[in-house]
Formats: C-alpha cells, sequence, structure tokens
C-alpha cells in the first residue's frame, strides 16, 4: 500500500436544517423532529462498517457537514469522534471541523463541542447586511452573525466563515467594502462562494421567471478579481478556487479532497473515495435521511454499491479537483495514482495550446492553472480532457 | 356505365382554378356531393387533398382528378372529370399538365378579394391551353361579398366575358345547381377523339400506391384501353401489360374501359415511377398510333439546398425517407454530399420555396427527422475561361475566380397584386433586389405591379418581407423568364480564418455587403463565448467586408465546493466533452454545430 492512502479523512453528513434556503440544492431537509439516538446510532454503524473496510488507516481530519450539523447534539459529535478514536490511528495534528449556521441557538452549544473535540468551526454567514441575509431566507441577522462569530473564536482554535458574491444587484463597490468589513474580523480563512443558481431550488424558478436580476458575465468576472485583489493584499490569498486562508491556515480536510486523497462518507447521501488494494472505489449512501437511516438499522450500512473508478476517470478526477488549487497537480502525484507521466496522460498539442495562451503552466515539477486559468477552469477542463 | 364508354358529347372535362383559398377544394367538395359521388355521412372536408399536410395546411399539392355523373335538365347523364389544381405558384407545372388533360376550367374568384396575383397566372395557362373559361364567383354567402365589383375586375383586368359567370357559396351550396347546368351548357366536349382509331392516351401523372404499385392517371384521345391489353409506352419504348383500369368517383372503381375523351387511372405490374414519363402517349402494341401526342416539357427544380441530420445518426434514415418521397414526387431530386460543418447530407432540388418547405416539413413529421437546411439557391450557369459551361447547383463547387469569365443567374417576372397603400414599400422592395419595373396599372384601388427579378433575390426573404411589407395583402406569383448575365460573386463565411462550407453563398456584389453583415452579426450572437476570441469575417476572393468578433470569456468555473461528491462534477464535466463532439475545429477554436444550425435556421425565419 503506498504511502499516502495511509492518511484517511472522514466526512460526517448531518442532513437536518431549520428552513430551506432558496438557493441551497445540498442534501438538507426541515423535519419537525429528529430521533438523535437513532442518528447517532446509525452514524457509529456506519462508521464501524468503514472501519472494518479501511482499517490500518491515520485519520487526519474529520469534517462534519450539511445540512447544519451544529444542530447535532454535541454528545452525537463527541461519540462519533471518540469512535474514530477507538478504530484508527488518530493523527495528532488531527483538524475537526464542523459547518455551524451563525445564530444564538447554535452557539449555545459551541462549548459543548468544543469539549467534544471540534477545533475548527466554519460558519455560514453569507452576507454582511440585512437585506441581503433575508434575501438569501437567512434565519439570522448581521448581529447575531457576528456575536456567534466572537464566541466561535473563542471557543474553537480555528475558525472560518463562508460569503455568498454575485448577489443580484451587487456592486463591485459594495462587494469592495463587505470584503473590507468580512476581513475587520480576522479569521484567518474565509471561503467565498459566488451565488449559483441550482436546478431544483426557488431560486431557479424565480430565475426561470425571470424575477431574479443576476450579475452578467461581465459583472461576475469584475467581482471574481476583486476577490482575489483585496484577499491576497489582505495576505488571504486564494489557495482554491474559492478559498483564501493564509499560508498554513488553509482546511486540511478540503485539501484532502482536492489532491484526490482517500476519504471516507458517513452519513446520508455522504460520498467516498477509497483505495483498496489499488483500487480505487466511489462510495455514495442513500440520500433520503430516512432510508439511510433504515438501511444503517437493517444492514449496518446506508450504502448503495461500490463503483470501481477507471483509470480515466480516476485522471479526469485528479485533475479537475486538482488544478483548482493554486499549487496544482504534483507530477508526483500522477504518477503515484496513475502510473503515467503527464505526456503520456494527456494530449500535448491541447497542453501547450493551453500553456502558450497563458492558462496552464508546466514546470518539472508539477502542473498548475495560472489566474486567468482558475477563472475559466471549468471551459480550460473541457478543452484539455476531451478526446478527439 | 362501367362496361360501355360515354359518347364524346355527354363528357365534360375540366380544371377548377384559383388562387390560393378562393375555394377550389371546397368547390369540388360541393360538386361531389352534388353528384352524389359520396353520401353525406361519408363526405368529410376537401375530400380530394388526401395528405394530412395538404388538409392542415389548407393547401392543394397535387392535382386531383375525380369522375362524376351528372343528370342535366335536358335529362341526359353527362360525365364530369374535374381536377382540384394545386394553387400555388411552386405547382404551376402540375397545373398545366392538368390543363392539357382538359378543355375548360372553372375560374373560381373569392368575392371578398377579388382577383390575385395567382388568378392572373392560372388564367394565363388555361388561355395557353386553349380552354373555355367560365366564370364563378364564389363566398356570395359572406357579407363582404361584392359579385359585381368582381365580374368588373375580371372583364377589365382579365378581359374575360363574365356575362355567363355564375355566384356561388361553395360552402353553403347557393348557385351550385346553375353552376352544374353552366357546364353542360358552356364548357365543351373533347373535341375530336375516335373510338375506332388505335389508342393513344395522355399520361397525366403517375404516383406510388403501396397495394397498387404505380398509379398512372390517364386520359384518352383516340381508341379504348382495357384490362388485358398489351401497351407501349411511346417515350420510352416500354411495353407492359394493363391489369387494371379504374376511375375515381372519387372511391376507387374498377371498370372495364376507357374511352375517347374519358380520365381514369391504370396499373401495369409497374415498381418505380421512374419508368414513367409524365407527358408520355400510351398506344396499342398490336395497333400502334402514328404519332405521339404533344406532352409536355419535363418539370425543372429551380431551387436546391442541402439537408443535413442533426444528428449524424440519423444519416441513413434520412437517405431512405427522401427516397420514399421522391417515389411519389418525381419533381423531387437529391444526391449525397457532404460538409465540414455539417457532415454528411444530401444536396436537394425543388420547383420552388413552397415546394422546399413542404418536403422538409413531411420529412420532419412523417419520417420523424430533425434536420437542419442550408439557404436556398438556384442554378447558376457559370462560363468559363476555356469556353465551356457548368451548371452550378452548389456554391461549394464554384470554380476558383480566375477560371470564371462570367456568370448568368436565372430571372423571373413576378406579378403582385396590393393594396395602393403598400405600393411604396413593396416598390422599395423589388428595387432593393434588383428589380425592373416593366408595368405598374391599377384595378380599382388594387396596384398590379409586373417585375423582372433575378430569382436569387427571391429565394432570399423575399416572400417575408413582401409578406410583411404589405400585412399579408399582397399575393404574388411568377414565372420564370430566361437567364441573365450578372457581377455574381461566391461569399464565404470565415471562422478564424476557416470557411464555413455550409455557409457559402452566391449574391450580387451589390447586395454582398449586407448580407455578409448580417451573417456575421448574427453567428456573433449564436457563437459562444471561448477561451479564446474568434473572429468572425465575410469574405469574397480575398477581401473581407464584414468582420465580427466574439470576445474570449472572463469567467467560467464551479465556485461552490461540493464536499466529496466529485462524481457530480465528473459528470458535469462528461456533459461538457460529449459537447465536444458535436463542435467543429476551426483554427483554435471549435464551434458548436448548434451555432451554425441556428444561423441557418434564423434565415428561414427572417
Ligand atoms: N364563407 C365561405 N367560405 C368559403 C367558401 N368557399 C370556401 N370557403 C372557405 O375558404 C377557405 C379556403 O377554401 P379552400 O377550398 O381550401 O380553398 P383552395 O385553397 O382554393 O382550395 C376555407 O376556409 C373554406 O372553408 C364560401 O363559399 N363561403
Ligand atoms: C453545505 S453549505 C451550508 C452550511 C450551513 N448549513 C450554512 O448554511 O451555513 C456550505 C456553503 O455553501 C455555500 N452555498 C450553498 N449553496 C450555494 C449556492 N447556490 N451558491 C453559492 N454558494 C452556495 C454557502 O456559502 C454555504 O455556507
Ligand atoms: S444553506 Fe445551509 S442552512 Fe440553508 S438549507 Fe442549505 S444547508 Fe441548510
Ligand atoms: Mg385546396
Amino acid at each position: 500500500m503506498r504511502v499516502q492512502n495511509l492518511a484517511l479523512a472522514i466526512y460526517v453528513h448531518w442532513p437536518f436544517c431549520l428552513s430551506k434556503c432558496p438557493y441551497c440544492d445540498f442534501n438538507s431537509h426541515v423535519r419537525e423532529t429528529v430521533d438523535h439516538d437513532r442518528w447517532r446510532t446509525g452514524l457509529l454503524a456506519e462508521l464501524d462498517h468503514y472501519a472494518d473496510r479501511a482499517s490500518g488507516r491515520t485519520v487526519t481530519s474529520i469534517f462534519f457537514g450539511g445540512g447544519t450539523p451544529s444542530l447535532m447534539e454535541p454528545s452525537t459529535a463527541a461519540a462519533v469522534i471518540d469512535r474514530v478514536a477507538a478504530r484508527w490511528t488518530m493523527a495528532p495534528d488531527v483538524e475537526i471541523t464542523l459547518e455551524a449556521n451563525p445564530s444564538s441557538v447554535e452557539s449555545a452549544r459551541f462549548a459543548a463541542l468544543a469539549v467534544a473535540g471540534v477545533n475548527r468551526v466554519s460558519l455560514g454567514v453569507q452576507a454582511l447586511d440585512d437585506a441581503s441575509l433575508s434575501f438569501l431566507g437567512r434565519r439570522h441577522n448581521v448581529a447575531e452573525a457576528m456575536d456567534a462569530l466572537a464566541v466561535a473564536k473563542r471557543q474553537f482554535a480555528r475558525t472560518s466563515f463562508d460569503l455568498i458574491y454575485a448577489r443580484p444587484g451587487q456592486s463591485v463597490a459594495d462587494w469592495r467594502a463587505e470584503l473590507a468589513r468580512a476581513l475587520e474580523e480576522g479569521t484567518e480563512h474565509l471561503s467565498v462562494y459566488q451565488l449559483t443558481i441550482e436546478e431544483g431550488t426557488r431560486f431557479a424558478t424565480l430565475a426561470a421567471r425571470g424575477e431574479l436580476d443576476m450579475p452578467d458575465e461581465e459583472t461576475q468576472a469584475a467581482l471574481y478579481e476583486t476577490t482575489q485583489e483585496v484577499l491576497e493584499a489582505a495576505g488571504l490569498p486564494a489557495y482554491e478556487i474559492s478559498n483564501h486562508a493564509r499560508p498554513g491556515a488553509e482546511s486540511r480536510h478540503n485539501l484532502t479532497y482536492w489532491r484526490y486523497g482517500d476519504y471516507v462518507g458517513i452519513g446520508p447521501g455522504a460520498h467516498g473515495r477509497l483505495t483498496v488494494d489499488g483500487v480505487k472505489l466511489a462510495t455514495r449512501a442513500h440520500r433520503a435521511p430516512e432510508i439511510w437511516l433504515d438501511r444503517v438499522s437493517a444492514k449496518g450500512h446506508g450504502a448503495h454499491a461500490d463503483v470501481p473508478v477507471s483509470m480515466a476517470e480516476r485522471s479526469d478526477e485528479l485533475l479537475m479537483m486538482g488544478l483548482r488549487l493554486k499549487e496544482g497537480v504534483a507530477r508526483a502525484r500522477l504518477r503515484d495514482e496513475l502510473g503515467a507521466d503527464i505526456d503520456i496522460l494527456l494530449d500535448d498539442r491541447k497542453l501547450s495550446r493551453l500553456v502558450d495562451a497563458g492558462f496552464l503552466q508546466l514546470d518539472d515539477d508539477r502542473l498548475s492553472a495560472t489566474a486567468e486559468g482558475r477563472q475559466r477552469l471549468n471551459a480550460v477542463l473541457a478543452s484539455l480532457l476531451s478526446h478527439k | 356505365m362501367t362496361d360501355t364508354t360515354t359518347p364524346l358529347a355527354r363528357i365534360r372535362n375540366f380544371a377548377i382554378i384559383a388562387h390560393i383559398d378562393h375555394g377550389k377544394s371546397t368547390l369540388a367538395d360541393r360538386l361531389i356531393e352534388e353528384c352524389g359521388g359520396l353520401e353525406k355521412r361519408e363526405m368529410k372536408q376537401q375530400v380530394l387533398d388526401s395528405m394530412d399536410l395538404e388538409r392542415e395546411r389548407g393547401i392543394t399539392i397535387k392535382a386531383q382528378t375525380v369522375r362524376l355523373a351528372y343528370t342535366a335538365k335536358d335529362g341526359l347523364e353527362y360525365q364530369f372529370n374535374l381536377m382540384d389544381t394545386p394553387g400555388h405558384v411552386d405547382f404551376a407545372y402540375e397545373v398545366s399538365r392538368s390543363l392539357a388533360a382538359c378543355e375548360g376550367s372553372l375560374l373560381v374568384v373569392d368575392s371578398t378579394q377579388g382577383v390575385e396575383a395567382q388568378t392572373l397566372a392560372n388564367v394565363y395557362q388555361a388561355i395557353e391551353n386553349d380552354h373555355e373559361i367560365l366564370c364563378v364567383i364564389n363566398k356570395v354567402d359572406l357579407p363582404a361579398a361584392d359579385v359585381d365589383r368582381v365580374k368588373e375586375q375580371i372583364e377589365e383586368v382579365i378581359g374575360l366575358d363574365t356575362s355567363n359567370a355564375v355566384a356561388i357559396s361553395a360552402k353553403s351550396g347557393i348557385g351550385i345547381p346553375e353552376l352544374l347546368e353552366a357546364i353542360v351548357t358552356f364548357l365543351p366536349p373533347p373535341k375530336s377523339g375516335d373510338a375506332d382509331a388505335p389508342l393513344k392516351a395522355l399520361l397525366v401523372d403517375s404516383w406510388y400506391d403501396a397495394y397498387l404499385g404505380v398509379v398512372i392517371l390517364v386520359r384518352v384521345v383516340d381508341g379504348t384501353i382495357r384490362a388485358g391489353q398489351k401497351v407501349r409506352f411511346m417515350q420510352t419504348g416500354a411495353t407492359r401489360d394493363i391489369d387494371r383500369v379504374g376511375m375515381f368517383a372519387p372511391k376507387r372503381v374498377v371498370i372495364d374501359q376507357l374511352g375517347p375523351g374519358e380520365m381514369g387511372f391504370i396499373t401495369a405490374g409497374i415498381k418505380e415511377i421512374a419508368e414513367t414519363k409524365v407527358g408520355d402517349t400510351i398506344t396499342d402494341e398490336r395497333r400502334l398510333a402514328a404519332e405521339p401526342l404533344a406532352g409536355f416539357k419535363p418539370s425543372v427544380p429551380v431551387v436546391f439546398c442541402s439537408l443535413f441530420p442533426v444528428d449524424a445518426a440519423q444519416f441513413e434514415h434520412l437517405r431512405d425517407s427522401l427516397g420514399k418521397l421522391a417515389l411519389n414526387d418525381s419533381s423531387f431530386h437529391f444526391e449525397a454530399e457532404s460538409s465540414q460543418a455539417l457532415g454528411f447530407g444530401f444536396r436537394c432540388g425543388f420547383l420552388g420555396l413552397l415546394h422546399m418547405e413542404i418536403i422538409q416539413e413531411r420529412l420532419e413529421r412523417e419520417f420523424d427527422l430533425d434536420m437542419i437546411a442550408t439557404a436556398p439557391s438556384v442554378v447558376y450557369r457559370v462560363h468559363q475561361t476555356n469556353s465551356t459551361m457548368i451548371e452550378l447547383y452548389n456554391p461549394a463547387d464554384m470554380p476558383d475566380v480566375v477560371k470564371i469569365d462570367h456568370i448568368e443567374e436565372p430571372w423571373i417576372k413576378a406579378t403582385i397584386l396590393l393594396p395602393d397603400e403598400y405600393l411604396g414599400g413593396i416598390l422599395q422592395l423589388c428595387q432593393e433586389r434588383r428589380g425592373v419595373q416593366i408595368e405598374l396599372t391599377y384595378v380599382g384601388a388594387r396596384a398590379m405591379l409586373v417585375y423582372r427579378l433575378p430569382l436569387n433575390e427571391v429565394v432570399f426573404d423575399f416572400y417575408d418581407r413582401l409578406k410583411s411589407i404589405s400585412r399579408g395583402y399582397a399575393s404574388f406569383d411568377y414565372t420564370l423568364d430566361g437567364y441573365e448575365e450578372g457581377d455574381l460573386v461566391k461569399m464565404q463565411i470565415l471562422v478564424n480564418n476557416d470557411p464555413v462550407d455550409a455557409l457559402a453563398m452566391v449574391v450580387h456584389r451589390s447586395q454582398s455587403e449586407r448580407r455578409g453583415r448580417m451573417l456575421c452579426e448574427r453567428l456573433k450572437e449564436l457563437i459562444p463565448k471561448q477561451l479564446f476570441k474568434i473572429a468572425i469575417q465575410a469574405a469574397i476572393g480575398g477581401k473581407v467586408i464584414a468582420r465580427e468578433t466574439v470576445s474570449a470569456m472572463r469567467k467560467d468555473v464551479t465556485a461552490k465546493c461540493y464536499g466529496g461528491d466529485i462524481s457530480r462534477k465528473r459528470k458535469l464535466l462528461d456533459k461538457q466533452k460529449e459537447g465536444k463532439k458535436r463542435m467543429r475545429q476551426f483554427g483554435e477554436v471549435e464551434i458548436p454545430q448548434s451555432a451554425f444550425i441556428a444561423a441557418l435556421r434564423m434565415g428561414d425565419e427572417n
């Protein structure tokens, strides 16, 4: 077994929210009541299932995502963390992140979550003015979010928060001011996502009816470029398309995804990538919370059948994820994952065309996308990876 | 009456001619009903329009013949053979064939509309065929009917005597008995016709029937034709045994024989309509006629375009479908061709724009094909410096400029009738399209314009412009009017300096800039932004006459982190990669085929 396969990241999905935000297409659901004991038992059972299949690894990170995992009972988070520690080796510097919504209900639990072992929190602040927050269907206002952030900073070693930009009507000047305000909070990590209209959301319906005045491509580009400029100048450069950190403060868990390392997904709708005997397996759990829970209760896991990922797909996935990172993809990583060098894996003509145009750069060590290339990464990937 | 033939004096062969929508098909229905050809419960509207498309679009495409028995006031039974002819100019050839088989015409004019362009075109053809013309003023049931004004118009514009004209409503039946009597009284019986002479029958039309094979419509001039008879087709030289003789009443009825002056159908075990030449003379193999009948000139396609399946996998299906249509439509031609921009397809020839539209619509509806058509083009005569001439059916085949001495293009003579208030706009349109005015006269408040126009200016959105300028009130008809030299050039569209073959066209130099700019602008709208900027140019030879640029995309990246759901992202990528398969490489950019398709489609709609 190769060295990097010894490292393992663990994702835990908590699928419940107090209400559904109009832009959100994550696997999140509103339920009157949740049987916390049953859910705890289910999550632990599925952890055991994967522990049996991926024993001997060192866990480098755990990530509680959602949904709204800050609505989990702290004891559930504690039980999951303890079970991971019991079944695997925990890296000494293990990163344990929890996504939290920034309201008083949840910040009241931060202390208990910290005791449970959570050492990093990612807060869904989303916007820094009340009108935008209500447009985004959020249950908190700016003042509450700032209070929650203050609590988080006291309770956890590392704190990050999320913002959504390119909202209808947002100008470059507005966004510049909002970013400046965000930087005053002094967090070492920020996630800034461009608002995306996702199928099956309320916003998609509004957009289809022409009732959402989304910024045009030019404005979107200007907002993106402004983000890069402002955050870079403040010492928080982008290490990934939408993620900014002081060097060293990057999310280790998310780096595992982007570097195409192994991770196990626990909970409804969770995905995983697990290398077993040189074969990369894609795992995927039932999305519907109740079905997942029934399956876990009955069989010990809620997963669909594993699907082996072909070499060609592995190559696409590795590049697709890796090129989102500023560091790009190391040649050594390609050789290690795919047993072949870049010139074998990629069409020389396409590659040099994209390099010459200033979208990609290639040196002895690695292939990476330039700032220009990252800004257009979908088109760069389609052009680089299309077979003809 | 099936075992004996009807004496000449009691036969009336006539066509119904009219401008579209003036009521030909409805009148045919009434006559059939009145003569008891069908029981009331069997009558459906537009009995003779047999194709779904004909009934739905309200146009007659193929001429239809029906035999009716009418007992006149004189107590005698008459045999009527009536033909409902297509009203549209594209099918003028069908009309002329039908007219050659008859001695008279009912000219139907809508009493609320008056004389229109096709009224004139059809009348001139009837006159050329020595027809007696009986005027029928239709739709008198409508409040807007103005019978006297319309009669006056007919006298004034066409110069026909309207003292025998019959005013009717084909819809309600007003005037139908009077019309039936007038047919007997004023339309002539067949001129000559000798039952004992050797057989001479005109091959009027033929079509393929799934049960009977090829069915041939004939008009007997001399002699008789009967089942079992061995006949010879004088033009092709083929001989065949007749296995069936019949008529449409309008239901198909098998009879023993057809005599002089009569019309009906025969079958003779023929499998392909290509073996039957419309206008041929059929005679008795054992008693040959000395001279064939006059016949008619073959129809020639005048408008061409290329058809490509949107999905390349449908190519064979398209070939089969074109073949099936050609089975029944001897005026439709096609041959395979290939295009860099659009893949494999067919170059097709049509009688006119409506014919083209109808074929395309049938392919889409009856054969479930999704197709793209290139801009319609005409047949150019390219005279080369080596003093040979080639007929150019496809702009892509244009010889190198240095080899060209001069090019001739087809012209038409167009008749346009329109309300006076739109005259200014229409004159300007004709002028823009290089028209030469021949005549401008007035028919009451309506202007009648006669113009000579290059056909290639007419196939390009002329109809639609005419309709929109006149709010649908102008009517239009044309006849081909020879070839003339023109300052014609091949215009190419270049994408990043590579020519797009499917968009090449032959244009008059004076029109090239306008057309070039239009296409470039359109493509700019249609080609999605890419990593690299894209130059779109229209050029003649090496000279660029219009230019647009699609700027490079500034942003295209998925912002959101889907956690560990890489499969979802990979599927999006796979979709993009799949899309690339439908793209065509031009220099360093790839253009989706859909952009060319949309550019061509917009051409149809303009
Ligand atoms: N009111 C009225 N409408 C008629 C009459 N004759 C035909 N029509 C209508 O005019 C339209 C065109 O008739 P059609 O027979 O299809 O015309 P064609 O194109 O000459 O064959 C149809 O909607 C008919 O119903 C008539 O005598 N009175
Ligand atoms: C799993 S989600 C939500 C976590 C948490 N429940 C919350 O709402 O704060 C993670 C982040 O994705 C971002 N996000 C979700 N949907 C988005 C969309 N349609 N467009 C842009 N960003 C989106 C939001 O910033 C959100 O905080
Ligand atoms: S954005 Fe967060 S809180 Fe809103 S529905 Fe999605 S997961 Fe739930
Ligand atoms: Mg009709």
